[in-house]
């Protein structure tokens, strides 16, 4: 037991003395969480819409307003040509066009229905939102001139009209902070990337200058030297936790409604095994270099694949499978429901028995695969 | 001249000799992209939805069976009262729920109308609003046809979707994904490249060598240039042909700006090669210090315009931003460089930065 301890002593001193890199996983990560949190967001906030308006008329101005008005958009241009709102998605000075044809008013009284037409710039992610924010507009419209129309219409003669009054909530974070999601989404991949960063080249640089030779003609056992390359990561993954949370909750009012020590007894679950994983890259490479590709393949599956910003629910049937192997989705989603939800240990009992055993398994695998007499 | 060569020469046979590294280099880019642009879908679909509705009725199962209709949503419960919404919820069973009154039918021509109450999960704030925002629409075109069935609505909205009318989201994320992967691959290959030959001592030969500061941080560019730009070939091949992202642009212009922009990331990883004195150090740089602001800053998944706004600017020193504005205009706008003149030199000029500060970083002292 006593050589475990010198190990860990050892491992403790080697990252103290590296201020470079002290500097580099404690700074970096904090200023990102600072600075990047807020930039997770697909609000569609006043895109900019060139309005094409053939018609002049009240109504078609009425149309118009209804856009000015909302949030989502703003009439950044006008013109009277089809050709002119093409070039101006073409250059970006657009990202939606909104045509109102000639003969508009009229043709709503007593024509055939007109037909309003919208083109959307479907380059970004947010086109969708866009054009259902767009819709909901016109079809607003649409109903309040149905209404008015069958007032004017004296042959009318149906019942009374049918209503329906909705009210809208949103659950555990009604004012819509973007933040206080992503903040502990993102904390949580920062510690993510320096702990497998970390351990992923740890043995394998040993193995580089050749200084695991020594290590290798110690009494330990290769449970021990496994344990003893962990737990150094794991405290000081834990304290990086910990200073995360601190900042994300002064920074950004990050709500803590359930309870803390349950949420640190989980992260140390999550850390064992996203650190398990860094340490059984390193037994199977031959480089650095090596060692930081595989890393990073890693890191981007976490990364894209954990429903932190894409939703899980979206991807195709076989790679939700491969977005559970994740283990990173099952501590986010655990932290979000402890952090936001105030749930309990009843409630998050299964993603953490699934993250422990994973822990169980990626060491044990560490372990077999370390082998003392690698060449 | 000749050293400059040699030095090539030297740096060509280190990349060929280590095939397990080299397949690695090729072969990853392609698995990513394949993978990812398959896996990741921006549009939210498969929403759980409760009913709650203490006394269904035939409007009840209209709402219902519109609610179905929209395949979107899934009413997976349909509950008698409230009560049992809150574990549900917290157990991500449902996203949404919809609250009826009782008596739903009768309520409906009622002068103050029907009471219903919309639930959504935000934890996620994206989707909780995109959710709410759906089922509102559902909502009201339920209200509609209640009223105006028979009737031709005032007027008809046609809506199209420029460049890419489907909504397809591999063509808005694959050229994103593209530019990740390319900026991330190409930038770990040089960073560790002159921290190597510190950590492992062989710098000190190069030192001694007649070779010129330039000299030495060209010829870690180059060779590797040829790797990333085989990289970028690959990418756009499988965008192309296995995602049929459309190339509607010049081939010409589409293949040297992926050249300049992979030419860049090799510059910024030298960059960062020349300010580290580990692979350690290098790596956690690299990495740490890339991928976040690259997914999050670049426009790749969220777009740029809906940052706050004194965000907005800080993007403007991620070069993937620059690519991808490039790359989507070449792909799906068909534009050409009399439109991207202003992102090409601004990828030129930080190209240029990231070599002239690796030559002056660049120290010919070990200590």
């Amino acid at each position: 037991m006593q050589t475990v301890f010198y190990l860990i002593q050892k491992e403790a001193l080697q990252v103290l003395r590296d201020r470079v890199m002290m500097l580099q996983i404690f700074l970096i990560p904090l200023v990102q969480l600072l600075v990047i949190t807020s930039a997770a967001t697909f609000e569609v906030r006043e895109a900019k819409v060139h309005l094409i308006d053939a018609d002049h008329t009240p109504a078609s101005r009425r149309v118009a307003d209804a856009f000015r008005a909302s949030e989502h958009f703003a009439i950044a241009e006008r013109s009277a040509g089809v050709d002119a709102g093409s070039q101006s998605l073409q250059t970006r000075r657009a990202d939606l066009v909104l045509h109102v044809p000639a003969q508009f008013g009229h043709d709503l009284q007593a024509g055939p229905p007109p037909n309003v037409r919208l083109l959307v710039n479907g380059e970004k992610a947010s086109a969708g939102i866009m054009q259902s924010y767009a819709q909901q507009i016109l079809q607003d419209v649409a109903s309040d001139y149905a209404a008015e129309l069958r007032v004017q219409d004296a042959s009318y003669t149906g019942g009374p009209r049918a209503q329906m009054e909705v009210r809208s909530r949103l659950r555990y974070n009604a004012a819509l902070e973007y933040d206080d999601y992503m903040a502990s989404g993102i904390l949580t991949l920062l510690v993510t990337i320096i702990g497998t960063l970390l351990t992923a080249q740890n043995i394998v640089r040993e193995q580089e200058i050749g200084t695991i030779e020594q290590l290798n003609v110690t009494p330990m056992t290769k449970g021990q030297f496994i344990v003893g390359k962990l737990l150094p990561f794991w405290v000081l993954g834990l304290i990086e936790f910990g200073l995360g949370l601190i900042v994300a909750w002064l920074a950004y009012d990050l709500p803590i409604r359930g309870s803390l020590l349950l949420l640190f007894v989980v992260a140390g679950v999550y850390l064992t095994v996203a650190l398990g994983i860094g340490l059984l890259i390193s037994t199977v490479v031959n480089t650095q270099q090596q060692a930081m590709l595989v890393t990073f393949f890693v890191l981007v599956l976490y990364l894209l694949m954990s429903g932190l910003f894409t939703p899980v629910a979206s991807m195709p049937t076989w790679a939700e499978w491969v977005a559970e192997l994740s283990p990173l989705k099952h501590f986010i989603e655990i932290m979000r429901t402890v952090l936001m939800k105030g749930a309990g240990p009843l409630d998050i009992w299964q993603p953490t028995v699934i993250l422990a055993g994973y822990g169980g398994l990626i060491l044990s695998v560490a372990v077999r695969q370390y082998s003392k007499t690698k060449t | 001249m000749n050293a400059f060569f040699g030095l090539v020469r030297k740096e060509t046979y280190h990349i060929l000799r280590d095939r397990r590294t080299l397949g690695v280099l090729l072969l990853m880019p392609l698995i990513q992209v394949l993978l990812f642009g398959f896996a990741i879908r921006t549009d939210v679909e498969d929403i759980g939805i409760a009913l709650v509705t203490p006394t269904p009725d035939e409007a009840t199962h209209r709402l219902r069976a519109k609610l179905e209709a929209s395949n979107r949503f899934h009413v997976n419960r349909v509950l008698r009262s409230t009560e049992p919404l809150e574990s549900l919820f917290q157990r991500g069973t449902i996203d949404q729920a919809l609250v009826l009154e009782s008596g739903f039918a009768a309520a409906l021509h009622a002068p103050s109308g029907a009471q219903t109450l919309l639930l959504t999960d935000a934890i996620n704030p994206n989707i909780g609003r995109i959710q709410q925002d759906y089922a509102q629409a559902v909502l009201g075109e339920y209200e509609r046809a209640l009223n105006d069935g028979s009737r031709a609505p005032p007027f008809h909205v046609r809506s199209r979707a420029r460049y890419n009318p489907t909504l397809e989201s591999a063509y808005f994320f694959v050229p994103g994904l593209l530019a990740f992967i390319l900026i991330l691959v190409s930038a770990l290959m040089t960073s560790i490249s002159v921290a190597r030959e510190k950590e492992t001592g062989t710098m000190e030969t190069m030192l001694v060598s007649p070779l010129r500061q330039w000299q030495i941080i060209g010829g870690k560019v180059v060779p590797y240039l040829v790797v990333a730009f085989i990289n970028a070939l690959t990418v756009l091949g499988v965008a192309y042909a296995v995602f049929d992202v459309p190339i509607r642009g010049r081939l010409s212009l589409l293949l040297g700006e992926s050249l300049l922009f992979v030419g860049t990331a090799l510059a910024l990883g030298v960059l960062i090669s020349v300010l580290t004195d580990s692979q350690r150090t290098a790596m956690i740089a690299a990495l740490l210090g890339l991928m976040i602001p690259t997914t999050l800053l670049s426009g790749m998944i969220f777009p740029i315009a809906s940052m706050p706004a004194w965000l907005q600017p800080v993007s403007h020193v991620v070069p993937a931003k620059w690519f991808i504005r490039i790359i989507r205009g070449i792909l799906l706008k068909g534009v050409g460089l009399g439109d991207l003149w202003i992102e090409t030199l601004i990828l030129i000029g930080m190209g240029l930065f990231f070599l002239v500060a690796s030559t002056l970083n660049f120290s010919v002292r070990l200590d």
